[in-house]
């Protein structure tokens, strides 16, 4: 092994044996944002075998202040966030194979994504997906670490299949708004403490130490000096519809999952057309140029505004509507340049 | 009253005796929580009737879904 991990060999719980372990390990990553930057560099840095990172979004100057990973040139090329994640973190270190995906990963692509990964972290930004996630993760055995961080505070929490609650045991019923939107803002220490949270409970997983995972459900406020920390492993369902004796895993269902969704505090509208398209963009490029519309266009997706509305088309087929809050308008718009 | 929250300690109002209230108080009556009274958790059907008294150690961990 060579000198790159000499400190985290000296450091006894993971050693020899463990960094070996983490190069033959696989880590998915779900969402390329704040958490998703700093926890693919963490596990980059520390060596991990592969990694699949997979983001729906491209990069924005807003992202800057927090999302490790990107650049203002970044920002500029309006480079989808996996692209440039994929970019940095092989700069870092060339050792690790990085997988990036470009999509807004549901039911039916993480079902792909998840095969012969050995742990899943979450760094979205909604409920509807991580409850996939959660129902995915037991059913195919994969632990995952839950993430969350709004202004100066952060949430975490590893679910082991078959061992800890779920996180459906934790959360019987889905919060009503005001949870995911960003209006209040965020700083990055704050992700900063979710994401070691998460990648050291990652680290543990990696090298096998299940033994030294934490049991509770720790909550922080950077700002407020508080930390908090409940033991919830008497809070485990054996009812649970997602982890208990009898799963029916109700959020793989088709009918329970989001195809519209308004994005957090942003004025952003993602459509996801059922089945995945693959666009010919110099195409489209061309037809809206004939209409008398301005495009940008890069080689992953394709940009234009109509009025105070902003449209971008993904290769996939999935548009986000920057400038609406309303999902119907959002449909109409997309109906109308696209259907 | 005096109680420790989430490891600080905190005079709360005489008229914050019930854990909802407590809630309310910090303004989590809408957040999914899950809140722990000196190591117990409280069942979230119990809020409104689990009194608070002096001394009590609160740790209350709230969700949320930015990332």
């Amino acid at each position: 092994m060579n000198e790159r991990y000499s400190r985290q060999i000296l450091f006894s719980p993971i050693g020899i044996e463990g960094q070996t372990k983490l190069r033959d390990k696989h880590v998915l990553i779900i969402g390329a944002g704040a958490l998703g930057s700093a926890n693919a560099e963490t596990l980059t840095r520390a060596g991990v075998g592969t990694i699949t990172i997979a983001d729906r979004d491209y990069v924005e100057w807003s992202n800057l202040q927090r999302q490790q990973l990107y650049s203002e040139e970044d920002a500029i090329r309006k480079t989808p966030k996996a692209i440039a994640a994929a970019n940095r973190l092989n700069a870092i270190n060339s050792d690790v194979q990085i997988h990036p995906v470009v999509l807004d990963v549901g039911v039916q692509e993480l079902e792909e994504l998840v095969e012969g990964v050995d742990v899943m972290i979450d760094a979205t930004d909604n409920f509807d997906i991580r409850f996939i996630i959660n129902d995915l993760a037991q059913k195919h055995g994969i632990p995952w670490i839950y993430g969350g961080c709004v202004g100066s505070y952060g949430v975490s929490f590893t679910v082991l299949p078959g061992v800890s609650p779920c996180l459906k045991c934790l959360m019987e019923k889905l919060p009503l708004g005001g949870v995911t939107c960003d209006t209040v803002g965020v700083i990055q220490p704050a992700i900063q403490l979710v994401a070691s949270k998460q990648s050291a409970e990652a680290l543990k997983i990696l090298v096998e130490d299940f033994e030294s995972l934490r049991r509770a459900l720790v909550s922080f406020d950077l700002w407020k000096n508080q930390f908090s920390s409940i033991e919830v492993s008497s809070l485990k369902n054996q009812e649970c519809k997602s982890c208990g004796v009898a799963p029916a895993y109700p959020f793989l269902d088709y009918k329970n999952q989001t195809k519209t969704v308004l994005l957090c505090g942003r004025e952003t509208v993602q459509i996801r057309p059922s089945a995945l398209q693959n666009l010919d963009l110099s195409k489209l490029e061309t037809s809206l140029q004939s209409q008398g519309i301005q495009v940008e266009r890069n080689p992953y997706l394709l940009t234009f505004t109509i009025d105070q509305t902003r449209l971008v088309i993904f290769k996939d087929g999935r548009v986000l509507v920057h400038g609406v809050t309303d999902t119907l308008q959002a449909k109409n718009l997309y109906y109308r340049y696209l259907g | 009253m005096k109680v420790v929250i989430n490891g600080n300690a905190m005079e709360l109002p005489d008229t914050v005796n019930l854990v909802s209230l407590l809630l309310e108080h910090f303004n989590l009556e809408e957040k999914v929580v899950i809140i722990e009274q000196n190591q117990q958790i409280i069942d979230k059907n119990l809020h409104a009737e689990t009194i608070l008294s002096d001394g009590d150690r609160i740790e209350i961990v709230h969700f949320v879904g930015g990332g």
